[in-house]
């Protein structure tokens, strides 16, 4: 049902992967650049988003304005962000200008300029969006929960901190570019209309001469405390709720992930039938599993009003925990019948195809095409599931709660 | 790409952008139904309703429903506007019967009185979850200020107190008097068997007995107002400002579009530029908003509270800089090339479509393909931009502020 996906490795270590699909109209290019949030040192919490906010300020020979005005004159939508292990360039525009603006992003990851006088600027940007966060009270709980969930650095915010971020200078800046921008640890994938010879020799032409360079990997810290609470005075106790699971490079990540889409899912999925459906306790409730190279987790979250969070929480863990007693054929059916439609679907947007093939890239060092993946969920099935969920029960909660009052974690399963 | 469209003698239409080569399908029933058609007593029914439609039917229970399209791995939901209520999912094409089969069946709802409790909490913890979250209710306080007694004032979610008070039998009578045949479409988009999407609404809807709903269209009459309202637990200050736009029936809409693209945008934009780009502000944009009748620009500003009153004034010196002065031709040839690759983009998935042609079929009872909304853009001149900005001046406008600050100078 897909196309082949090609890949190239250049000399300097940059690869390339690309999945041609020539039924759309559109391109789209996802850069992952190994310049994550992980990398900062403590101090300088946010010295990745300040320097992606620099970057877009003027590189090879325009400057902040000429960038934005040519990418909007060739119809790109793009995007960036800064997540644990890389900043990310991504953009979508129609077929016949891939080729111009990806030339657009070579100036900005090789070439930018990070003038002085854009520096207060950029950081106003870092210190507004941080400032935003405090009145997502949802977000800001999930944020809280990969803090306490994961061992520093890798339960990291990239937003940083008032303290931090009011510190960082230009130097900064431009010490985390020369350090982390580089071809080695780069994948860029693209997908939709294109030749990909004519990809392959203009991605040389833009990227082969650019030198390589050595960062050590970041070391683990310890974990923090597993159960927290933050005042707010909300209508609404918000609710994160983390445990272990697989990366999605494990040989059983599809089982860890086949137990998680019992849960959560579609609307006949466990969480939204007890909590939402029976009981009325929510609106918004669902669990994710959250993968990092070397770590996963199952996050989980739900939001209801401060009197009945208690009842939500209960209810929540029970659920997580009930999993452990194995899930039923009926739900392996759905869940199956819903990968497979979204895979064909994923299908329809060069976007997310060339987001997941990137991805895909990094974690397991190849891509999965969508048969394959179709196969792998194919092949799962309700033992194969429930025997690692039998090695595996959810339990040992990371409890991160967000209101006007702290709630009890159920004695016994945590 | 084919459209097709057949009225079942009950009055319910079938519309349709039939394109073999998509790899799914979208199908939805486009109801007209929404906010604007409610009153006091029952403000919110509509939004209410639209959750109450999953909850079963005569022949299926509430777990039924969810499980049936779990099973065809259906991406389905739900929405309610001011204007609409739209129940869609997007399936694999073959699939398409019982897609059609299992969303007809459940707007037939039964409606029962211990699903219509349980429900009602699950609305009110969704009223409470936005009170919680920016702009913390105030679209719908700003729309009030600005369109005072007019339908399109009311609030999709209702009020906690209104969704409490509301009586189940008072959500029937809703029922029954605006889920008429004759009030509703079927649209569909992607790969589609037409003939089949026929065949099936005749089985399931055929039997429906139409009522003759109507709407009332009454002019809109803008209210010029400013007001702050303290929100002690935000962190940022929220502003918005409503002016009035061309409406759904103006062929002025697609100019009004891209003078928002052209002033407001969120990337690239005269508010990007002085105000985000500068770190002044998170977010400045300003957007138009077509309803049947009446047409709205509006602004949302969001930043620190001690910048607030200093970027509101910035926003009046570039919108009244604009009325005085106009655009350039670069910008709108920049506005167009964005907008016309965001229609190309946003088109590719038959689920993103079927919105857009259910769309345009409620709103003008009209078909516009992918190239028909291109070419309209395409032929916009900076006269005609110039033209709107006149008809409707951005610069006198009614404007909410809410978050910390609990007084605010209006602009001169």
């Amino acid at each position: 049902m897909t196309a082949p996906i090609q890949s190239h490795c250049y000399e300097n270590g940059l690869v390339l992967v690309a999945e041609p699909i020539l039924s759309l109209e559109s391109a789209a290019f996802t850069f992952l650049v190994p310049a994550g949030c992980a990398y900062e040192a403590p101090e300088k919490a946010g010295l990745g988003a300040l320097t992606c906010e620099l970057s877009l300020r003027g590189s090879g020979s325009r400057d902040g304005r000429q960038f934005v005005r040519d990418l909007e004159n060739l119809g790109v939508e793009r995007g960036e962000s800064v997540s644990i292990s890389h900043t990310s360039f991504s953009g979508a525009t129609l077929a016949k200008n891939l080729f111009a603006a990806l030339g657009i992003f070579a100036d900005l990851l090789r070439r930018p300029h990070f003038p002085a006088e854009q520096l207060e600027p950029s950081r106003a940007v870092a210190l507004q969006e941080l400032r935003a966060i405090e009145d997502e009270p949802g977000q800001k709980v999930m944020l809280e929960l990969r803090r306490h969930q994961y061992p520093d650095p890798w339960g990291r915010s990239s937003y940083g901190n008032f303290k931090t971020l009011e510190g960082l200078k230009l130097d900064d800046v431009r010490g985390h570019f020369q350090r982390h921008f580089r071809p080695n640890g780069t994948i860029v994938g693209v997908a939709g209309n294109f030749d990909w010879h004519q990809l392959k020799d203009r991605m040389g032409e833009l990227f082969g001469d650019w030198a390589p360079s050595d960062v050590a990997e970041p070391a683990t810290g310890a974990t923090p405390t597993r159960h927290e609470h933050l005042h707010h005075d909300s209508n609404q106790t918000q609710i994160g709720i983390g445990y272990k699971s697989l990366p999605y490079r494990h040989p059983d990540y599809f089982q860890a992930w086949g137990a998680v889409g019992v849960l959560s899912g579609g609307m006949s999925s466990r969480l939204f039938t007890e909590v939402r459906e029976k009981r009325g306790l929510c609106y918004s409730v669902y669990a994710t599993n959250h993968t990092l190279r070397d770590r996963g987790s199952v996050l989980c979250y739900a939001g209801t009003s401060a009197e009945r969070a208690q009842e939500t929480l209960d209810v929540t863990i029970g659920e997580l925990v009930r999993v452990a007693q194995g899930i039923e054929l009926g739900e392996l059916a759905r869940l199956k019948a819903r990968i497979k439609s979204g895979l064909i679907m994923q299908q329809e947007s060069s976007s997310a195809r060339s987001g997941a093939i990137a991805r895909d890239w990094y974690h397991l060092g190849r891509v999965r095409t969508l048969d394959e993946v179709g196969g792998i969920v194919d092949g799962l099935s309700c033992e194969s599931i429930n025997a690692y969920l039998a090695a595996n029960p959810p339990s040992n909660f990371t409890v991160v709660t967000l209101g006007p009052s702290p709630l009890e974690v159920p004695v016994g399963v945590s | 790409m084919e459209f097709r469209r057949h009225t079942l003698a009950n009055g319910l239409e079938i519309v349709a952008e039939c394109n073999d080569d998509a790899h799914s399908t979208g199908v939805g029933f486009f109801v007209q139904a929404g906010a604007r058609d409610e009153t006091d007593e029952i403000a919110g029914v509509s939004h209410f309703l639209e959750h109450m439609m999953f909850k079963g039917t005569p022949t299926r229970s509430a777990d039924d429903v969810n499980r049936e399209f779990d099973e065809m791995g259906a991406h389905y939901n739900a929405f309610t506007s001011e204007e609409h209520t739209v129940y869609y999912a997007a399936v694999l094409p073959e699939y398409q019967t019982a897609a059609v089969e299992l969303l007809g069946d459940i707007i037939r709802p039964s409606l029962r009185e211990e699903d219509f409790n349980t429900e009602k909490q699950v609305i009110v913890e969704e009223i409470r979850m936005y009170q919680d979250q920016p702009p913390f209710g105030a679209d719908d306080r700003v729309k009030e200020l600005y369109f005072g007694n007019h339908p399109l004032a009311r609030s999709v979610l209702g009020t906690v107190e209104s969704v409490t008070d509301l009586p189940v039998g008072a959500m029937r009578a809703y029922f029954e008097q605006r889920y008429s045949p004759d009030n509703i479409a079927l649209v569909g988009a992607g790969r589609i068997d037409f003939d089949a999407l026929v065949a099936t609404a005749d089985r399931i809807c055929g039997s429906w007995k139409p009522s003759a709903a109507a709407r009332e269209l009454p002019s809109a009459t803008p209210h010029v107002r400013f007001e702050c309202e303290r929100k002690e637990t935000a962190t940022q200050e929220y502003v918005l400002e409503l002016t009035a736009g061309p409406g759904a029936d103006d062929d002025d809409r697609y100019a009004a579009k891209l003078l928002a693209t052209i002033l407001g945008d969120d990337s690239g934009s005269r508010l990007y530029w002085a105000l985000v780009d500068t770190g002044l502000a998170e977010h400045a944009s300003l957007g138009h908003y077509d309803y049947q009748g009446a047409g709205i620009f509006m602004t949302y500003m969001s930043c620190a509270p001690e910048a607030a009153e200093e970027n509101v004034w910035q926003i009046a010196q570039i919108y009244t800089q604009a009325e005085r002065e106009g655009i350039t031709a670069e910008e709108l040839a920049q506005a167009k090339s964005k907008i016309n690759s965001r229609v190309v983009l946003g088109s590719e998935r038959p689920r993103a479509r079927l919105f857009s042609v259910g769309g345009n079929w409620l709103q003008r009872r009209e078909y516009r393909a992918v190239k028909d909304d291109l070419a309209a853009i395409d032929a916009v001149t900076v006269d005609e931009v110039l033209a709107v900005l006149a008809r409707y001046p951005l610069s006198r406008c009614t404007t909410l502020a809410i978050g910390p600050l609990d007084k605010m100078g209006a602009p001169a």
